[in-house]
């Protein structure tokens, strides 16, 4: 792993540091969802984690990280166009929901949403 | 050789640590209003990943949707929400250990797990310059149409199967522009302003 990092800068990078990338922006993703009480906050958790995914996506159907019968190739393009697609549509039903929410309950506060609480 | 920096990597570390850096930004600050400008940053410097590994018309998108549609959409939620007691939001301390003790974990399983494939680790020097740059604009309009331009030979191993080549993305394409329109119809019903009788 040292061997990796040493000559990152002289040799060409890989799937694995993309990879990696994806990983860095998904946990901090998750963790932004997890412990925001701010609801956009959420939201932008939500986006930093698909981007995470979408990255992983590009880096595996590259032809100029890995050059092989294995590639995902144009494949992994078309699913992170969707993903980018589908994600839009989630953040305005999300935005939507946050404003009518806050409308109610004059609170954007998550930890506020507990009327279906029993 | 050994000297010589190859750009493309120097490139990638760039976007790379500013996508991390304000990736973690996101999650460290506590203003919604910075959070939501770290956000565009990072999602700016992924796009420039996307650019770098050959994506350019996922790239484009990337910085057209997300950064130019989805974030100001966004924005609009921290103006149209951002009374003074909002703004900043504490996160509880306790909060904060299990998130670090738990991201910790998931990163130490997930980087590992990403070096330790040695068909990962990226292409030969003389490989990777070699190798000529073709944009994938038509071949990803093609796709979304139906039609495979990048797989006309179908691969040895799919020979027994006497289907169709491979069927494209034109039925996925179709479900989601109709997904879009009635989410946006669906969005806008809820989003609507309440006349309050008073």
């Amino acid at each position: 792993m040292i061997l990796l990092f040493a000559n990152l800068l002289t040799e060409p990078v890989g799937v694995a540091h993309y990879v990696t990338v994806g990983a860095i922006l998904f946990t901090c993703g998750l963790l932004c969802m997890a412990t925001k009480r701010n609801a956009l906050g959420v939201l932008m958790g939500i986006e930093l984690v698909l981007n995470g995914a979408n990255l992983n996506l590009i880096a595996f159907g590259s032809p100029y990280l890995r050059n092989d019968a294995y590639s995902l190739g144009l494949d992994g393009q078309l699913m992170a166009l969707f993903v980018i697609v589908l994600a839009a549509a989630e953040a305005a039903v999300a935005l939507a929901i946050v404003l009518n929410f806050y409308n109610n309950h004059d609170s954007i506060d998550v930890d506020r949403a507990d009327q279906l609480q029993g | 050789m050994g000297e010589t920096i190859y750009w493309p990597s120097f490139f990638f570390l760039l976007c790379a640590t500013l996508a991390c850096a304000f990736a973690v930004a996101v999650l460290l600050a506590t203003n919604i209003v910075r959070m939501a400008f770290y956000l565009v940053l990072s999602l700016s410097a992924t796009a420039g990943l996307f650019f770098l590994a050959g994506a350019d018309f996922v790239g484009a998108m990337q910085l057209m949707i997300y950064v130019g549609g989805t974030l100001v959409l966004l924005i609009f939620g921290v103006m149209l929400t951002s009374q003074e007691r909002f703004v900043e939001m504490k996160t509880w301390s306790g909060d904060w250990v299990f998130a670090f003790l738990i991201g910790g974990m998931l990163l130490m399983i997930l980087i590992p797990a990403a070096f330790s494939v040695p068909q990962w680790g990226g292409l030969k020097l003389a490989d990777s310059e070699s190798m000529v740059v073709q944009d994938t604009a038509t071949p990803l309009g093609m796709g979304l149409l139906g039609a495979r331009v990048d797989q006309l030979v179908e691969p040895p191993d799919r020979q027994e199967h006497s289907g169709p080549l491979q069927p494209g993305y034109l039925l996925l394409f179709e479900i989601s522009s109709v997904h879009l329109l009635v989410v946006l119809v669906g969005a806008a019903y809820l989003a609507r302003a309440k006349h309050k009788k008073s």
